[in-house]
């Protein structure tokens, strides 16, 4: 079907469209440059802002840990059972929903692209199992490197080449797309128990540093010239008095020269949770300022929010000595997880209360991140869901970017540690939809590489999100409209059908996995094999024939292919 | 002829995958690297199959069958869908969504086994890891009311106490391991201290260890039949390790106590994570059963016991589990795949599926297909189909067909479709 969006106030920032009235044109799942009318499906948006289709870099919605959130939490389901109708599933939502609602709920959100940023690779097979059961969004998932043992080897013995080769390696065999570091050394540390402290720490068993861990990861990945950076969930998650260790390790990979194309070459996710000041939980404060500051004066660094949210949810990362860590402040239920030679995970239900001063500097501080660094390119909206909140509350978080107000009658409710312990109430900055739809669309598809993404240029797939708000009668008092309007697209349009209207589902079609295909060189992949082949016959449970993802798990891929070898 | 090599076994929660299966004929005739349960699962894979679909015990045609099939399900009330520990993860979606499709209750062999281990997770969460990380650090294992000697029987060599990794190069020389269990079973020659505890009495024993290693002394001379100082040694011994894993099964889940002895255990392993690291993992019994909880979790946000009957997904184990919902005369028609309940069942529960129009889907004869109304032969998931399969602790690895199946077989999966099809008009 080939259709026409007529007349909408269209933002488009890739192409620098910033508000105008015009036509948008779709033919055969691609934008063109236009259609005869009579050849095509006409919708009106006249009144209503048209975006890209929203792109979301950092979601926890498939795989072993999400799932084990949905087993921990059947009081979590009860909230919000969702039923069959004639087009979708039945399942359940709020913060671990089922996977086929969590597909649903983005679309009626007009997001059309979700990447799971944390996949184990000995895991992979399951993940891919889940986004196959995610309907309609485009997606991929980044496989953890930061703590795998032939990582950790590469990296002590110095010798880039095979980590690199190892890096290809992987990607194909899970099917992956990014390379994720969660805790660099720590995760491995706590196999044993222990955790690191900073980046010079000794990673316990191995003679390496988290920064030695950071700095090869990135600089293997501008070689290979993989299309995203690495991404980085820091050491010392949650520690109050990260926000330096934080800077360190964006200082640590300054030098590094970034892929042709680029300007950055690292990705902080969930900066919030990482964005602490102050030596203990009672003299928090917020170190958004100094971090925005670093961020502000530096072009290779981007970062997302992993904004938080008064509300009931479920924790869940791959940083087991930090579940282990909340588990023990907040005595709720505990899953721990680890991985053989790769990985590790927790899970931990937690409420952000609007009267706990951690949680109000906490909700500061990720708004701080995003109104005091001043480039949208740079800083994408996220809540790490459903670490900060559930994803569904994002219409909140685009209303707090856009109106002081609601920020403020926020801050009217919650504890005044918000005031007091952080830079909010000071900063006035507002905003507009062009900002909306860098932050949450055409930046991350930019970062991400993405280039049929986050735009509506000719190319570019038919991804659309249309509405129902009016800009140029809109005022940043009126933020409750565009929370609304946010919440339920008019329309969604994917690969150019027709997906959500009136913010309901009215199709299900499957989207498709991208992943990094990058060719390794003969020798340097024997050489490889010769290590796999060992370390897999020792260390692993499952064969070396038995670990790489079948095609039978991509019904619909779409492999980037990188040259990593000139 | 053909030799297949890292082929997956699908008969138990261990899901070796370094055997090596040759085929003549489309017949399998030698498996090495097999236990002698696999070896004996493959050698004699052709022996008492299903031929045909059967109506009332009559042969039919496919098309019948599925019809037939599609009319009970259509015309029930209360159906139940119920096995799934023995196929691969597609069937189990498959499963699902017929299910959500008439309304029905859909439940796994996870409600008579390990059950109460996911109602305990679910109170207090688990401290746990994949099999390799126990090969590769631990140094003390405690096998706890299960034997894996005769029900596991790979998973010593190959996961736990005597194989050798990355920091323990010496395999069972560097590891302590205790068994306890109410009886001795063959775990205690393997073990270096064998723990009897009484019948019954694992809660208490659990939780005296936990008051111990928490710093509280304990003022009596023996715990469920197990000695003061035999629990002071251990709990010091568990505290002092540098990586312990207790393996646990039956005879801790449906023992006296049931959830309750698996909270004991959560807890004991969470205080023990303040000393050291410490890590609990469930003996799963059948190869996909794991499969089964984790596909049902993702689709339904719960594990098993899931009715559909309201449009939306509810969970109540103990109300939609199909022991109670048979036994209580609820279900009136029920469909089974990949499972035996007649043979495993209580009574009363397998009795009321005599009573009720039951669909039966199965590679083999079996209890259960000598009651059905409707026998649908399948390719059997691991020798005649591919598809996932969960290993016990989790790790998802893909079964491989190894030879074709009897004409006009059809895998789990793909029998399903039919039905929804059917179901559908």
């Amino acid at each position: 079907m080939n259709l026409i969006i007529k007349g909408g106030y269209v933002y488009d920032p890739i192409n620098g469209v910033n508000g105008e009235r015009m036509d948008i044109y779709i033919k055969d799942g691609k934008i063109v440059e236009e259609l005869p009318e009579h050849e095509a499906k006409v919708i009106d948006a006249s009144g209503m802002v048209v975006m890209p289709g929203g792109v979301d870099l950092h979601s926890h919605i498939a795989g072993s840990k999400i799932n084990l959130g949905r087993l921990l939490r059947p009081e979590d389901h009860r909230k919000d059972p969702v039923p069959r109708t004639r087009v979708t599933r039945a399942g359940v939502g709020y913060s671990c929903p089922s996977t086929y609602i969590a597909g649903y709920r983005y679309a009626q959100m007009g997001y059309t692209t979700v990447m799971e940023p944390a996949m184990p690779p000995l895991g992979a097979r399951h993940v891919h199992e889940e986004l196959n059961d995610t309907p309609i969004v485009d997606k991929s998932a980044y496989p953890l490197f930061g703590n795998n043992y032939f990582v950790l080897k590469y990296v002590r013995e110095g010798d880039l080449e095979m980590l690199k080769a190892f890096i290809a390696w992987l990607m194909r065999a899970t099917r992956g797309y990014a390379i994720k570091i969660v805790n660099p050394g720590g995760v491995e540390s706590w196999k044993w128990g222990k955790n690191v402290e900073g980046l010079d720490d000794t990673v316990e068993g191995f003679d390496v540093t988290p920064r030695q861990i950071i700095t090869s990861l990135a600089r293997a990945n501008e070689e290979l010239g993989l299309p995203h950076t690495i991404h980085l969930h820091c050491n010392n998650l949650g520690v109050p008095g990260n926000y330096q260790t934080t800077i360190e390790t964006m200082r640590a990979v300054e030098d590094i020269k970034p892929k042709e194309g680029r300007e950055t070459t690292i990705h902080i996710v969930h900066c919030q949770f990482n964005a602490l000041a102050g030596d203990s939980w009672a003299t928090l404060r917020s170190g958004a300022p100094e971090i925005a500051k670093y961020v502000n004066s530096h072009r290779h660094v981007t970062l997302d929010l992993g904004q938080v949210i008064f509300t009931d949810t479920t924790t869940m990362t791959g940083d087991g000595p930090w579940q282990f860590r909340l588990y023990n402040l907040t005595g709720n239920k505990w899953i721990n997880s680890d991985v053989e030679m790769e990985a590790g995970a927790g899970v931990v239900p937690y409420t952000f209360r609007k009267k706990n001063p951690v949680n109000a500097i906490q909700w500061a501080i990720g708004l701080e991140l995003a109104l005091l660094i001043y480039d949208p390119w740079r800083v994408y909206m996220t809540t790490d869901h459903p670490n900060g909140g559930p994803f569904t509350f994002y219409p909140k978080v685009i209303a707090w970017l856009m109106s002081r107000k609601a920020r403020t009658e926020t801050m009217l409710e919650i504890h005044k540690a918000a005031m007091r312990k952080t830079t909010l109430a000071d900063i006035y900055r507002e905003y507009d939809f062009y900002e909306i739809a860098i932050t949450t669309r055409a930046a991350p598809a930019k970062v991400l590489g993405l280039r049929e993404k986050g735009h509506l240029g000719p190319g570019a797939d038919g991804d659309v999100a249309i509405y129902d708000i009016d800009p140029t009668e809109w005022r940043p008092s009126m933020y409750r409209e565009v929370e609304k309007a946010f919440s339920r697209a008019k329309y969604t349009i994917k690969g150019g059908e027709i997906i959500v209207v009136d913010g309901e589902v009215v199709s299900t079609p499957l989207g498709k996995t991208y992943w990094v295909d990058v060719e390794i060189p003969e020798d340097l992949e024997g050489e490889l094999m010769k290590d796999l082949e060992e370390g897999f016959r020792n260390y692993y449970t499952i064969s070396l024939d038995n670990y790489p993802v079948e095609d039978a798990y991509l019904p619909i891929q779409r492999p980037v292919k990188v040259v990593g070898w000139r | 002829m053909p030799v297949y090599r890292s082929v997956v076994c699908p008969f138990c929660g261990c899901l070796c995958d370094d055997l090596e299966v040759t085929v003549e004929d489309n017949r399998i005739v030698k498996v090495r690297n097999g236990c002698a349960i696999s070896t004996s699962k493959f050698l004699h894979h052709h022996e008492n199959r299903v031929e045909k679909p059967l109506i009332d015990g009559e042969s039919a045609t496919l098309e019948e069958a599925v019809k037939e099939a599609a009319e009970i399900l259509k015309s029930a009330r209360r159906p139940l869908i119920y096995g799934l520990s023995s196929t691969e993860c597609g069937a189990i979606a498959k499963a699902i969504e017929l299910a959500e499709l008439i309304g029905g209750v859909i439940d796994n062999t996870a409600s008579v086994c390990h059950g109460p281990t996911i109602l305990a997770l679910q109170t207090l969460g688990e401290s746990k890891c994949t099999l390799g990380t126990v090969r590769n650090r631990a140094d003390l294992i405690i096998y706890w009311g299960c034997n894996p000697l005769e029900a596991h029987l790979r998973h010593l060599t190959r996961y736990s106490a005597m194989a050798r990794g990355l920091y323990t190069s010496g395999g069972r020389k560097d590891r302590y391991v205790v068994a306890v269990d109410v009886r001795e079973t063959r775990m205690k020659r393997v073990a270096d201290l064998f723990v009897k505890v009484k019948p019954g009495g694992d809660y208490e024993l659990l939780s005296a260890l936990r008051a111990v290693v928490r710093g509280y002394g304990l003022d009596v001379d023996e715990v469920s039949g197990v000695p003061r100082d035999v629990i002071l040694e251990l709990a010091e011994r568990m505290k002092k390790s540098r990586f312990g894993a207790i393996f646990f099964g039956l005879g801790l889940t449906q023992s006296e106590g049931r959830h309750m002895n698996i909270e004991a255990a959560i807890g004991l392993v969470a205080d023990l994570n303040h000393h050291t690291k410490f890590v609990l993992i469930p003996m799963r019994g059948h190869y996909n059963v794991a499969g089964a909880n984790t596909v049902t979790t993702w689709q339904t946000g719960y594990p098993y016991a899931v009715d559909f009957s309201r449009g939306y997904p509810r969970y109540n184990p103990g109300e939609y589990t199909a022991v109670d919902l048979l036994s209580r005369g609820e279900a009136d028609a029920a469909l089974i795949i990949a499972s035996d309940p007649v043979a495993h069942l209580p009574y009363k529960a397998a009795r009321r599926l005599a009573e009720i129009p039951t669909i039966v889907l199965d590679p083999k004869r079996s209890m259960t297909s000598m009651i059905g109304r409707v026998v649908i032969p399948t390719a059997a998931a691991g020798i005649e189909a591919e598809g996932t399969a969960y290993r016990m602790d989790g790790i998802p690895i893909r079964l491989k067909k190894l030879m074709e199946p009897p004409e006009g077989v059809l895998p789990d999966a793909e029998i399903l479709s039919l039905i929804i099809e059917e179901v559908m008009g």
